[in-house]
């Protein structure tokens, strides 16, 4: 599963990782390039976090191997690994001031006054956090936490950085802000970071390389783009993407080149949908389609697109796009239309559908066929 | 109490004054319930034996006099010696003071381990800890007894600091691990990342986060050890004595006339020291009782 990287500063190999009887992470196979930005993303419980930890050395592997800059680091303390971690919940030593945190690390390690004095005020300056050196965690807002959480993992310039959910604890728009100075500092350091979430978006916005993640299992490994338009199986196709992939069972029928899709519907004839460059679907297939390619008939036409009635349900108005959903398969279909759209719940109003962009998923094994 | 359908902000406030006023007075009533016993040992030690034997119990004394405690500090007779309370008094802080600071240190690294490096049985080990808090004291006296011949330190203050060491830990360990539980565990995690170990981030982490506990700790462990008199009479001889087994000397072995002038003197230099503590760090002692968390 894992691409072959000539250079990889962190590579996972065939790790399991069991309490007692219990699996949490079975064979995981990740490696990452000097600069990545790697997201580990999936629901609660799917072992992300216990992956950090172990790649940070916190907890102990069942088997397999991690390498951090070429180096095996399986047996390695933290910290000897080079590895810097910022935590949910920052974990900032609560009665040493915001100085005495950030160079905490290097006292214990014996780095001496003046060089200390040093790094301190480069990454002050860096984080703008100058004004709060002498305050104690519990004087600060959490968004001053977070930075200083930042400044203590900035100061020891590490090979890896590692991120446990570390915007969870902050208020949505703060969230966005920092996603952004996330974004900004790991372009500005040209920094490798392992970035642990459950918010589809922020693994979206941030990632370079997004691993998703269920149950303890790896789902699929690519960049935001190949994860958004190839998912690899249907936990992925309905996790990634907000609103999720509409994803519809239907019977799939050679038609010439290609195949002909026909979907069951309550409240009109069946609708049938045509691909050309379909090849070798089973009879029974589910199909995944984005809600943006479903649009208006009237705005959108060209090669690939299908022009098809449907009875409209529910109008959704979301201010730039209005999400309209009508019942097909059996399941609620969501259409990304323009904000000013014309459509009202309970009429007739034509949809294209972009068929260029539609996954096909084996209904059994789940696992995506085109 | 009163009618709403006739209710008048004024008639509010005068309910208000009211509830107060039955509250204090309710309130002052059980302070001078639980000051009565204190204001009759502190008025009969200031007065000459003819006096008590003539007043009246509640009675102010008409002349003052410390004579009774100045006999209740160094010349009542325990048995057959009549120096007084002090020697004892000084067994006493020999005896209290390694021992709560010793107990204390140990349950401090105990509930440490126990709540932030959680191992295999880690909670097994700390029911049966909290389990020693439960067995009464009589059941441990005779295998305590045999224990301390063993170690050679029968009848000597290092063996009743032995004793009080192993008997608190039990509470001391409770109180740690409880106040230690509610902290972040990421904290030893990024600890451990920045390059300390395991006593540097005790020392340097935990320790410090610690006063309140530490003040619980010491009063409740100060006050037991101070006032304990079983351990104190099984496991003590003559010249090792701590004031608790002293005071019951002076008190029951006075032949003739009884000096309840001196007895009470005496009770109350006894008795002194845990009320000095607790004066001075009782605020500490609510607070830590309350607060347990650190907002991270």
């Amino acid at each position: 599963m894992a691409t072959i990287l000539d250079n990889p500063i962190l590579e996972i190999k065939n790790l399991d990782k069991n309490y007692g009887s219990l699996k949490i992470l079975k064979d995981v196979n990740v490696a990452i390039e000097d600069g990545d930005f790697l997201v580990l993303v999936g629901p609660s419980g799917c072992g992300k976090s216990t992956l950090l930890n172990c790649i940070a050395g916190l907890e102990p592997i069942t088997s397999g191997s991690i390498a951090i800059g070429g180096r095996d680091m399986t047996d390695i303390s933290p910290k000897d690994r080079d590895i810097a971690m910022v935590f949910q919940s920052y974990a900032l030593y609560p009665t040493m001031s915001v100085a005495k945190n950030i160079t905490f690390g290097m006292k214990v390690r014996g780095v001496e006054k003046a060089k200390r004095d040093e790094k301190l005020a480069y990454v002050a300056k860096q984080l703008q956090i100058e004004p709060l050196l002498a305050r104690r965690p519990g004087q600060l807002s959490g968004g001053q936490r977070q930075r200083v959480a930042m400044g203590r993992a900035l100061v020891r310039d590490p090979k890896l950085f590692l991120f446990d959910e570390p915007l969870s604890n902050l208020d949505a728009k703060l969230r966005v802000e920092m996603r952004t100075e996330i974004k900004k500092l790991h372009r500005e350091l040209n920094a490798s970071m392992v970035y642990v979430t459950h918010d589809q978006i922020e693994a979206m916005t941030l990632a370079t390389k997004i691993v998703v993640m269920k149950g303890g299992v790896v789902q699929q490994i690519g960049t935001p783009a190949e994860i958004y338009t190839h998912p690899a199986n249907l936990f992925v196709a309905d996790f990634m993407g907000s609103p999720a992939m509409n994803l519809v069972p239907s019977k799939a029928k050679k038609n010439g080149k290609g195949y002909s899709l026909t979907i069951e519907r309550d409240d009109a004839a069946p609708l049938i949908l045509k691909d050309d460059k379909a090849q070798n679907l089973p009879e029974d297939v589910i199909v995944g389609i984005r809600p943006e390619d479903i649009g208006d008939a009237q705005l959108r036409k060209g090669k690939g697109l299908q022009v098809s009635d449907c009875l409209v349900n529910v109008v959704e108005p979301a201010g730039a796009d209005t999400y309209v959903l009508m019942g097909l398969g059996g399941k609620e279909v969501v259409a990304r239309v323009q904000g000013e759209t014309h459509a009202s719940a309970g009429e007739m109003m034509p949809f294209t559908f972009n068929m260029a962009k539609v996954s096909y998923f084996d209904p059994k094994t789940g696992l995506r066929l085109n | 109490m009163t009618d709403n359908s006739t209710y008048a902000p004024s008639s509010r406030q005068w309910q208000t004054i009211a509830l107060r006023f039955g509250l204090y007075a309710i309130l002052l009533l059980f302070a001078l319930y639980y000051l009565m016993p204190l204001f009759v040992m502190i008025t009969t030690s200031l007065k000459s034996l003819d006096e008590i034997r003539t007043g009246s119990l509640i009675a102010l004394p008409r002349d003052v006099t410390f004579e009774a405690w100045r006999v209740a500090w160094s010349g009542a007779c325990t048995g057959i010696k009549c120096e007084g309370l002090s020697p004892y008094f000084w067994n006493s802080v020999q005896l209290a003071v390694p021992a709560v600071v010793i107990s204390t240190m140990i349950g401090a690294l105990n509930g440490y381990v126990i709540a932030q490096w959680r191992f295999k049985g880690a909670n097994i080990i700390f029911s049966l800890m909290l389990f020693g808090c439960f067995i009464p004291f009589q059941v441990v006296l005779l295998p305590m007894a045999k224990m301390l011949g063993l170690l050679n330190i029968a009848g000597t203050i290092p063996g009743l600091i032995f004793v009080h060491v192993i008997y608190g830990i039990g509470f001391t360990t409770l109180f740690f691990r409880n106040y230690y539980v509610s902290i972040s565990q990421e904290l030893v995690k990024a600890a451990k990342i920045d390059g300390a170990g395991f006593f540097r981030i005790f020392w340097s982490i935990f320790l410090p986060l610690s006063l309140p506990i530490i003040v619980v700790t010491v009063i409740w462990q100060f006050t037991q050890i101070w006032n304990d008199f079983l351990f104190g009479v099984s496991f003590s001889q003559a010249g090792t004595q701590p004031v608790t087994v002293a005071l019951n000397n002076i008190v029951n072995s006075t032949t003739g006339v009884k000096a309840y002038n001196v007895d009470m003197a005496a009770a109350i230099i006894a008795g002194l020291p845990t009320l000095l503590v607790y004066i001075f760090a009782g605020k500490y002692f609510i607070r830590g009782l309350t607060a347990g968390s650190v907002k991270g």
